[in-house]
C-alpha cells in the first residue's frame, strides 16, 4: 500500500499555493469579523476528520479479517484528505502563514476543536464501529447542508467530501446491524459500546457562539439543526439491529469543541505529532 | 517557448496528456481518467487544472509530479498545475475508451451513469441490496458478489465472481 499523500515537499506546497489563487471567489475570506469564528468552525470540521482518521487508521495491520482492514485503512484515507481540504481553508482565512500541516503537527491539544466523541480509544471493532456509525451519521447530515453553504469554497470541500462519507455510513450502518442483530457475543458487544459511547454522542449538536457567528454568515447550519435527522437515522438502524437506545443524557461529556478534551487526545498528539516535534520542518 | 508563434497548442498538450499514465492503473491515462479539467495558456505559463479522484487517494501528489515531469520533458518551461475541487470528479467522465482498457486489465469499470451521489446514493445501496451487477471482467458473467465496498486502493471495490470463481477488482462509483 503506497504512503499516505506526500504534503510537504515543495511542490506540493507550490501547488496548494497556487490553487488558493486559482479558486470561485468567496467573499467570507476577506470577511475580517467573521474571520475568528469562521477558522475555529474550520478547525472544528478538520480536527474532527483528522483524530477520526487517526484512530480508525490505528487499525492498519490489525484487522479482524483483510477486507475489514483494508477498508478501515481507506476510510482513515478519506478523512485524512478531508482534513487536508478543512484545515487547508483554515489557514488560508487565518492568514498567518500556517499550512495545513502547521495546524495538523504544531498544535497542543487545548488549541484542538473535535467533539471529544472521535478521542475515545478504539477499545475493540464494536466501539470503532458503533462510533465510526454515531459520527458518520451526523457527517453526512452536516456535509448535506453545507452543499447549500453561502460559502463557495465550504461548499465544494462538502460536495467532495459526501462522495466518500456516503460509502462510510453505508458499510458502519451495515456493520451495526450485522453485528447488533448477530450472536449473543456480539450484540452484547456492540450494546456495551452504544451505552458507553451515547453520553458522547451529543456534542455534535450543541452549538456556542462560533456556530451562532457562522450559521449567520450563511456559511453552515447551527448544530441542533441536523438532530432531527441524526435520530431518524439511528434510531432506524439501531432497531434493525435489535439494539437499544441508552435512556441517559446524550450529551453529557462536552467541551470538546472548545478545546477541552479527554486525557487520551494528548496521547494521540504525541503520536501524531512526534516526527514534526522533534525533526521541525523534516519532510519526506 | 512563451512566443504565441511558437508555443504548442492546447490540443497538443491534451495529446501529451493522453500519455501520462495512471500511477496506480498504467493501462489508462490522466486524460482518460478525466481527471485532467482544463488546460490554458495564461500569458506564456502553461495552466493545468487537476481534479483529485478521492480526497485521501494518496496518488494525487504522484499524478500531480508525473502529469509536471511528462510536461518538463516536452519542453515546457513555465507551468502551473492547478488544483481544482468543483465541480467534484464522478467516474462518469472516464472515457468509454479507458472502461474497455480496465476491463482488459482485469478491473470491472464502473456500472455508467450511477456514480454516487453520497448520502443519497447510501442509503439507495441499503434500501436495495446491492442494487447494480457488476459483470466478471474475465468471463464476463453477470453472476458477481461484492466482497467489499473497499479494495486494494480508494477507488475499488472489492468482488468475486461465482462463475469462474475469481476475486476482481471494480472501480466504484465515485
Ligand atoms: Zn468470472
Amino acid at each position: 500500500m503506497p504512503s499516505l499523500p506526500d504534503m510537504t515537499t515543495p511542490d506540493v506546497m507550490a501547488l496548494a499555493r497556487d490553487a488558493a489563487a486559482s479558486q470561485p471567489h468567496d467573499p467570507h475570506l476577506q470577511d475580517v469579523d467573521l474571520k475568528p469564528a469562521f477558522f475555529d468552525w474550520l478547525c472544528r470540521m478538520g480536527d474532527n476528520t483528522a483524530i477520526l482518521g487517526h484512530r480508525i487508521s490505528e487499525w492498519c495491520g490489525h484487522g479482524p479479517v483483510l477486507e475489514e482492514d483494508i477498508a478501515l485503512a481507506n476510510t482513515a484515507l478519506d478523512l485524512i484528505g478531508h482534513t487536508q481540504m478543512w484545515l487547508g481553508l483554515a489557514a488560508e482565512v487565518e492568514d498567518a502563514g500556517r499550512t495545513a500541516d502547521d495546524l495538523a503537527f504544531l498544535r497542543d491539544a487545548m488549541k484542538y476543536r473535535n467533539v471529544q466523541l472521535v478521542e475515545l480509544p478504539n477499545r475493540d471493532m464494536a466501539h470503532t464501529l458503533m462510533r465510526e456509525f454515531l459520527f458518520d451519521a451526523w457527517h453526512v447530515e452536516m456535509l448535506t447542508a453545507l452543499l447549500q453553504s453561502g460559502s463557495p469554497r465550504v461548499a465544494e470541500i462538502a460536495a467532495k467530501a459526501l462522495k466518500e462519507v456516503g460509502y462510510h455510513v453505508e458499510r458502519s450502518s451495515d456493520l451495526v446491524v450485522r453485528l447488533g442483530d448477530g450472536t449473543d457475543e456480539s450484540h452484547a458487544r456492540m450494546q456495551d459500546a452504544l451505552d458507553r459511547l451515547w453520553p458522547y454522542a451529543g456534542e455534535l449538536f450543541l452549538g456556542d457562539g462560533v456556530d451562532a457567528a457562522v450559521a449567520k454568515a450563511g456559511i453552515a447550519p447551527a448544530p441542533g439543526d441536523l438532530r432531527a435527522a441524526w435520530e431518524r437515522t439511528v434510531d432506524a438502524v439501531l432497531d434493525e439491529a435489535t439494539l437499544r437506545k441508552p435512556e441517559g443524557r446524550f450529551d453529557v461529556h462536552r467541551g470538546g469543541k472548545q478545546g477541552r478534551h479527554t486525557e487520551h487526545l494528548g496521547f494521540i498528539l504525541a503520536e501524531m505529532q512526534f516526527l514534526q516535534r522533534a525533526y521541525p520542518g523534516a519532510s519526506w | 517557448m512563451a512566443d504565441p508563434a511558437t508555443r504548442p497548442t492546447v490540443d497538443q498538450v491534451w495529446d501529451w496528456l493522453a500519455d501520462v499514465p495512471d500511477p496506480e492503473i498504467p493501462v489508462v491515462s490522466v486524460s482518460d481518467l478525466g481527471i485532467v479539467r482544463e488546460v490554458r495558456w495564461d500569458g506564456d505559463t502553461l495552466v493545468v487544472a487537476v481534479t483529485p479522484t478521492y480526497s485521501g487517494c494518496p496518488a494525487t501528489a504522484v499524478i500531480d509530479m508525473t502529469i509536471e515531469s511528462h510536461l518538463r520533458e516536452q519542453g515546457i518551461g513555465r507551468l502551473r498545475l492547478e488544483r481544482r475541487l468543483s465541480p467534484p470528479w464522478t467516474t462518469d467522465w472516464i472515457t468509454p475508451a479507458a472502461r474497455d482498457k480496465l476491463r482488459a486489465y482485469g478491473i470491472a469499470p464502473p456500472v455508467d451513469g450511477t456514480a454516487a451521489a453520497g448520502a443519497a446514493a447510501g442509503r439507495a445501496a441499503r434500501l436495495s441490496g446491492q442494487g447494480l451487477s457488476v459483470a466478471c471482467p474475465r468471463c464476463g458473467s453477470a453472476d458477481t458478489e461484492r466482497v467489499s465496498q473497499f479494495g486494494s486502493t480508494p477507488c475499488k471495490a472489492s468482488y468475486r465472481c461465482r462463475d469462474c470463481l475469481e476475486p476482481f477488482d471494480y472501480f466504484k462509483c465515485h
